[in-house]
């Protein structure tokens, strides 16, 4: 058990200065780092964590990313809560959580996600960026076009 | 009183909007013939990124009998030609006239360009997106030949990509209308709108509701919705109106089509005393002249 929980620890151990992104829905970490625009150039230390046992969440498993030297501001965090609504920010400094917050979905998002009406304005090469109203139902609809997206609004991440 | 600089949208506008502007156009009744010089010195631009020639006459017209005059871009011209955005067109347009009129093949292009222009943008129709003063037009008929309160009204065709159709029902459920669509299979209203409406029900045979309804309103069943000819003419034949289908209707309905038909209402049905479509036509001069006064000129 002690072995057990030993392990459970370094896997998720708390990092120096930074921001701990916990409670990700499974199979979202990557897109998590998508929309904050980390790839594969990036120079910060990346520690992601996938399908993590999980008592809080559904089929009990979530994924955690964790990023060093850099602390995530509102703007940033919401736009997580479109995927990860459940998702939990968590500001590390000197190895103590210094914030802890939940992300909160902004009424609209802009240059997020690409609409799916590939007629939409937003799609052309007018300089427009998408822009989105979210709705109560966690879905987006196009200011533009008025498309709705419901489903899987990962495939539309831009 | 209107307080909105652009109109883009239906679901933009309150009742009390709607029923201001049809307030404004039944004051505009006598001068739709005759002209009133009530934006004299004024310049409307009509952007006509695609075709269409009813818009765009009538707000023409419209402009002419308020004492005013019109630019007329379409996209032959030679700076569409040479690529420039509709964003930059915008901004050089809205330095020659005082509002502009904006018909567009992409959806939410005239949301954009309100979000750009100092100047008021009237969407004239954005794709398969919206055309709001068509919806308007309609109700303005709607309230003239029949009533808009208490209404029964059965809208008939392709009730999927008709943006027509969709406009219309929705501002008619800010009336309390009790709607019925009527579509072939496939064709329906999204679900979407279906559940946002108030009372609503749905068929697939017109002779299910006409005797039930004030007001049949029928849309364009469009061939290039079918992957299959054959399929397109069997539905379209089983759409079309006829005056066989008119039978124990009631007393007051009236039949209305935003035009142009196709083969969806037959000639016969246009000398009774149901049709209402030319007309419904006509009455799109005194709403755009009230919409074009009131955007321009507070003063009505």
């Amino acid at each position: 058990m002690t072995l057990k929980k030993n392990k459970e620890e370094l896997r998720v151990r708390s990092i120096k200065n930074g921001s701990v992104i916990d409670h990700i829905t499974a199979g979202n970490a990557l897109n998590v780092l998508k929309i904050l625009d980390i790839i594969g150039t990036t120079k910060a230390i990346v520690s992601v964590a996938m399908n993590v046992t999980s008592k809080r969440l559904p089929y009990g498993r979530k994924d955690i990313v964790k990023i060093e030297d850099r602390e995530l501001i509102p703007a940033e965090v919401d736009k997580i809560a479109l995927i990860a609504p459940q998702a939990t920010i968590n500001i590390i400094r000197d190895y103590e959580v210094v914030q802890k917050k939940s992300v909160v979905l902004p009424n609209v998002i802009t240059h997020v996600v690409r609409c799916p009406n590939l007629n939409c304005i937003s799609n052309s090469a007018e300089p427009v960026f998408s822009k989105f109203k979210v709705l109560d139902s966690l879905a987006l609809r196009c200011s533009y076009c008025e498309t709705i997206i419901d489903t899987d609004i990962a495939a539309y991440l831009i | 009183m209107f307080k909105k600089k652009h109109v883009i949208s239906m679901q933009d506008l309150t009742r009390e909007d709607v029923e201001f502007i049809l307030d404004r156009a039944e004051r505009m009744m006598p001068y739709a013939k005759s002209g009133v010089r009530l934006l004299q010195n004024r310049i409307l631009a009509l952007l006509f990124f695609e075709p269409s020639t009813r818009t765009q006459l009538s707000f023409d017209s419209a402009m002419k009998r308020l004492g005013g005059s019109t630019l007329n871009l379409t996209s032959e011209e030679s700076s569409v030609l040479k690529g420039e955005t509709l964003a930059d067109t915008i901004k050089v347009v809205e330095e020659y006239a005082d509002a502009i009129v904006l018909r567009h093949p992409r959806e939410g292009a005239a949301r954009m360009a309100s979000e750009i222009s100092r100047i008021p943008i009237i969407n004239g129709g954005d794709g398969a997106g919206h055309h709001p003063t068509q919806t308007l037009l309609d109700l303005y008929t709607i309230k003239k030949e029949s009533h808009l309160d208490n209404l029964d009204i059965a809208l008939l065709g392709d009730l999927k990509y008709g943006r027509t159709a969709h406009s219309l029902v929705y501002a008619l459920d800010m009336f309390g209308a009790n709607i019925a669509l009527v579509a072939p299979e496939g064709l329906q209203m999204p679900k979407h709108i279906i559940d946002s409406l108030n009372s609503v029900r749905l068929a697939e045979d017109v002779d299910d509701v006409i005797r039930d309804v004030d007001v049949l309103y029928v849309t364009r069943i469009q061939k290039e919705r079918f992957p299959d000819q054959n399929e397109y003419l069997r539905v379209a034949k089983s759409y079309r109106l006829t005056l066989s289908v008119l039978d124990e209707v009631r007393e007051n309905l009236i039949i209305m089509h935003p035009l142009p038909r196709v083969d969806e209402i037959a000639p016969e049905v246009d000398g009774t005393k149901y049709a209402r479509y030319f007309k419904q036509a006509f009455y799109g001069i005194p709403v755009r002249m009230a919409l074009l006064a009131i955007l321009m000129n507070n003063a009505i």
